[in-house]
């Protein structure tokens, strides 16, 4: 415990990528083999439930610590993680420390369940009565909500691939599917071969950047190929003996997300690897992602969702044929064959083709980039015809040309802590737009898009700006002005102001405008009139 | 109702029979400074007066001829009839709270305080009192210190396994109060101590005024890089994320401050390690320090006020909360100048 424990911690010290991988790989290599196992359950998301939940936590935690629940809150809000600030309020330990193994751990928290309340409280109680601080700390978290820690399995991945001397893809590959950690070993998920590991495997995606100057500094207008840029979900779908795979461009095999694509096994031949985006359709238009969002990052899709959010998968580029690597194909002979494959297919509701947009000048292009909103794309994606398939974000063939964000001025009137490393800061805004009784009316939330020095001018502004505390929500004097911008725009009967904007967040500080200058909900209405 | 013996002004804590401001914000003519920390010495009234080890810092920040007073710990003196002494906060050097008696009430404030012995500053003194008044910097239960032994003990080890590995240890701590206290407990017999403008400047003017502390080596332009290699160098938290210290090639960062004891505050400030060590009390002393002076009403000033207020109240001492200019959560180290860096931690 004491190991992983320290491992949490350094994980959550640095926010270097390098370092996290370094030190997972530090732990995969070092750890008490039947810990590993623990561990990597943990960091991908299999924590099991042990059936107690954190008011209980709390509740015992404030009994031992002999302290009013109120003030329990107050310092929650100081702290910012209920784990670490139950670990803060209790006691020194009486007994002597623990050196129970992650592993022995689990097999005490697995008790639990079958436990009455009394003996729940007794088991958790003599555990935090043997930890030290930070290891209550970490056990908390073994126990209740969400066990965040900024690795994302990305990196876990790539930890466990270079402690294994294994290859990225097939270790995210045997990460994938149901394995629980009281089921398996670590060697045994990680170190046996399965015949899909190869058939799974996605190619690297290639990655577009944004374009870096104005489109008509472009060389001819026929060597470009230009489509729209769809808000979806950038996926790879691979057919290869008899099974289908769904990849994601985070290294996640998603084929259980999509059971409506299943059917693609059905008209792609197998051998196949096409490139393009999983975008949800209603009666032939696309619709925005938000309806998309509902469904991710569901465990069970009901049907209720798939009805409300079904999807297609729209092909943009084909990367294998008849078990053959083309990447190294020029774009226009690769999409040639995509085509050929489209028409043979015929499966409209589930496989559509993106469509390569006509243009007789690179001025009639900016016109028609206007609607891209109205299309529900995100601008342009621009594609040398001659150009290969290439290996991640590469400059020179493939250029995005991503329409500006929707942006509004909007006043600060409501301030709140952030969590983890801005636990003592206010940086967490609710910002209002002016109705028509020259009320404030808020509309979005928004976290990011300010440097650490505008960060810690706005807490100076809030904390000598204070005009009422609501628990940890402060009322400011409405008074600093910000561009919030905003992806897209919907109406919302949950919302006071009627309106929910996707993706809000702090363009820049209008440090220029008086509060008054602010817009209005009619101007938001407006926006959404345009583009819902 | 008859007038408080101190009033809060929201610039200072006003003794009215007196005439007199404790720690005023604004220049007036009489001021009682209890400690030579930016937030509570400001610059500009006509007569100082505070604890005779507060002088030599007092100057350098105040202005060498500064009008003012010195007095010993205990030493009564009497203004307008009120009777004042002077009397040990354990926060830093020279630090004092100021008790003031009248018409047989007796009020104290204490300042900034701690009840742990330093050993460098003389140790806190519990004054018996009607109403005292309580600094509340870390006044929430998750704030508890270890013994200062144990901190001391982990910040020798962290030196030396950054000496094992080659690397410089920056240590970052108030330049007033909390550098001596380090100075005067770690090991420093087989290291190098180097130390950055602003510690340098504090050590000397005490070590000149004939203060027991060892000598640091100041970094300057020319300070040659191989031996920054293992050394131990003292840095103001101002100076973190400066161009001053990108030049000390491989480095452990160490930040000793009472906020270290939360993790956010830890991981925010980008050090590779924090030592909870603090120049305030921590809850359990909060409360050890206002019972021990037996008084009857408690007002909080700067710090987590409502909550340590509205504890003292559920817990049957009357209490109230009190808007102060002093150093609290609310504005403790934006301040970057020297002069002012060591509000709080």
């Amino acid at each position: 415990m004491k190991q992983f424990a320290e491992l949490f911690l350094n994980l959550d010290r640095t926010n270097k990528t390098n370092d996290k991988i370094a030190l997972m790989k530090e732990y995969f290599m070092n750890a008490k083999p039947e810990d590993k196992i623990w561990a990597l359950a943990l960091f991908t998301g299999r924590r099991p439930s042990f059936k107690i939940n954190s008011t209980q936590m709390q509740l015992w935690a404030n009994e031992v610590a002999t302290i009013p629940g109120w003030l329990f809150r107050e310092s929650y809000n100081s702290v910012g993680d209920l784990g670490e600030t139950i670990s803060l309020i209790l006691p020194p330990a009486s007994q002597k420390k623990s050196d129970k193994s992650l592993t022995e751990w689990f097999g005490y928290l697995n008790r639990l369940p079958a436990m009455n309340e009394i003996e729940k409280r007794e088991h958790i109680l003599a555990a935090w009565d043997q930890l030290s601080r930070q290891e209550i700390f970490v056990f908390n978290k073994l126990l209740m909500g969400s066990f965040r820690i900024g690795v994302s399995q990305t990196l876990v991945v790539r930890a466990v691939a270079e402690a294994a001397g294994l290859e990225s893809s097939a270790v995210a590959h045997r990460l994938m599917g149901k394995w629980l950690p009281s089921d398996t070993t670590y060697e045994n998920l990680i170190f046996n071969e399965s015949e899909n590991d190869n058939a799974s495997r996605p190619y690297p995606f290639y990655l577009a950047y944004a374009i870096e100057t104005d489109i008509s500094e472009f060389n001819a207008m026929e060597n470009w190929m230009v489509e729209w840029k769809w808000d979806g979900i950038r996926s790879q779908v691979i057919h290869r003996n008899n099974e289908l795979f769904i990849w994601t461009r985070g290294e996640e095999l998603a084929t259980d997300k999509f059971p409506e694509l299943h059917a693609l096994k059905n008209c792609l031949p197998d051998g196949t690897v096409l490139d393009g985006e999983i975008v949800s359709f209603r009666d032939e238009k696309p619709l925005p992602f938000n309806i998309l969002q509902t469904r991710i990052g569901r465990k069970t899709l009901t049907k209720k969702i798939l009805e409300e959010a079904p999807v297609a998968f729209i092909a943009y580029d084909m990367l294998e044929e008849n078990g053959v690597d083309i990447r190294a194909l020029s774009q226009y002979l690769r999409r040639e064959k995509l085509e050929r494959l489209y028409q043979s297919a015929q499966r409209e509701e589930i496989f559509r083709l993106s469509e390569v947009l006509k243009f007789n000048s690179w001025e009639e292009l900016k016109e028609l980039h206007n609607s891209s909103r109205e299309n529900a794309a995100e601008g342009f994606m621009i594609k040398n015809k001659e150009g290969t398939y290439q290996v991640g974000r590469k400059k020179g063939d493939w250029w995005k040309w991503k329409v500006n964000p929707l942006s509004i001025d909007a006043v600060l009137v409501y301030a709140q802590k952030g969590h983890g490393r801005r636990s003592e800061l206010f940086t967490d805004y609710t910002f209002a737009v002016w109705d028509d009784d020259e009320k404030l009316i808020p509309f979005a939330k928004a976290y990011s898009g300010l440097t650490d020095k505008e960060i810690a001018e706005v807490d100076r502004f809030i904390k000598s700006h204070t005009v009422e505390k609501f628990g940890p929500v402060r009322t400011v004097t409405p008074q600093l002005v910000f561009e919030i911008g905003f992806e897209g725009i919907n109406v919302s009967s949950r919302h006071k102001s009627g309106i929910a904007v996707r993706f809000p967040r702090i363009l820049r500080w209008r440090k220029d405008k008086a509060v008054k200058e602010a817009d209005t909900l009619v101007n938001l209405k407006s926006i959404l009139d345009t583009y819902k | 109702m008859r007038i408080k013996l101190i009033q809060f002004t929201g610039k200072s804590l006003y003794c009215a029979a007196a005439d007199v401001h404790i720690d005023p914000w604004i220049p007036v003519d009489r001021a009682i400074i209890t400690h030579a920390h930016g937030d509570h010495a400001k610059w500009g009234s006509k007569h100082y007066l505070a604890h005779k080890d507060s002088e030599a810092i007092l100057r350098l920040r105040l202005g060498q001829d500064i009008d003012l007073q010195t007095v010993e710990y205990g030493e009564i003196f009497i203004i307008n009839g009120v009777r004042f002494s002077l009397h040990p906060a354990g926060h830093i050097l020279g630090s004092a709270q100021v008790r003031v008696e009248h018409k047989g009430e007796v009020w104290v404030a204490s300042g900034d305080y701690k009840l742990e012995n330093d050993n460098f500053s003389a140790p806190f003194e519990s004054v018996k009192c009607n109403v005292f008044i309580t600094e509340s910097t870390f006044g929430l239960p998750i704030y508890k210190w270890q013994p200062q032994a144990e901190i001391f003990s982990e910040i020798n080890s962290w030196h030396h396994k950054n000496q094992e590995e080659g690397k410089a240890s920056v240590l970052m701590g108030y330049s007033l109060g909390k550098i001596q206290r380090i100075l005067k407990n770690i090991s420093i017999t087989d290291t190098l101590v180097l130390a950055h403008g602003a510690v340098y400047m504090v050590n000397e003017q005490l070590r000149q005024a004939g203060y027991d502390l060892p000598p640091v080596t100041l970094i300057t332009k020319d300070t040659d890089k191989k031996h920054f290699k293992g050394a131990l160098i003292l840095a103001p938290p101002s100076a973190h994320g400066s161009p001053w210290m990108r030049k000390f090639g491989p480095v452990s960062l160490g930040y000793c401050s009472g906020w270290m004891m939360v993790r956010g505050a830890k991981n925010r400030r980008a050090v590779d390690q924090g030592f909870v060590l603090s120049d305030h009390a921590d809850w359990n002393d909060l409360n050890i320090a206002v019972k021990s002076s037996g008084a009857e009403k408690v007002f909080v000033t700067h710090g987590f006020t409502s909550a340590f207020s509205r504890w003292l109240n559920e817990n049957k001492i009357e209490s109230a909360e009190v808007e102060t200019m002093y150093g609290n959560d609310e504005v403790q180290e934006d301040a970057v100048p020297v002069l002012n860096e060591e509000t709080g931690g």
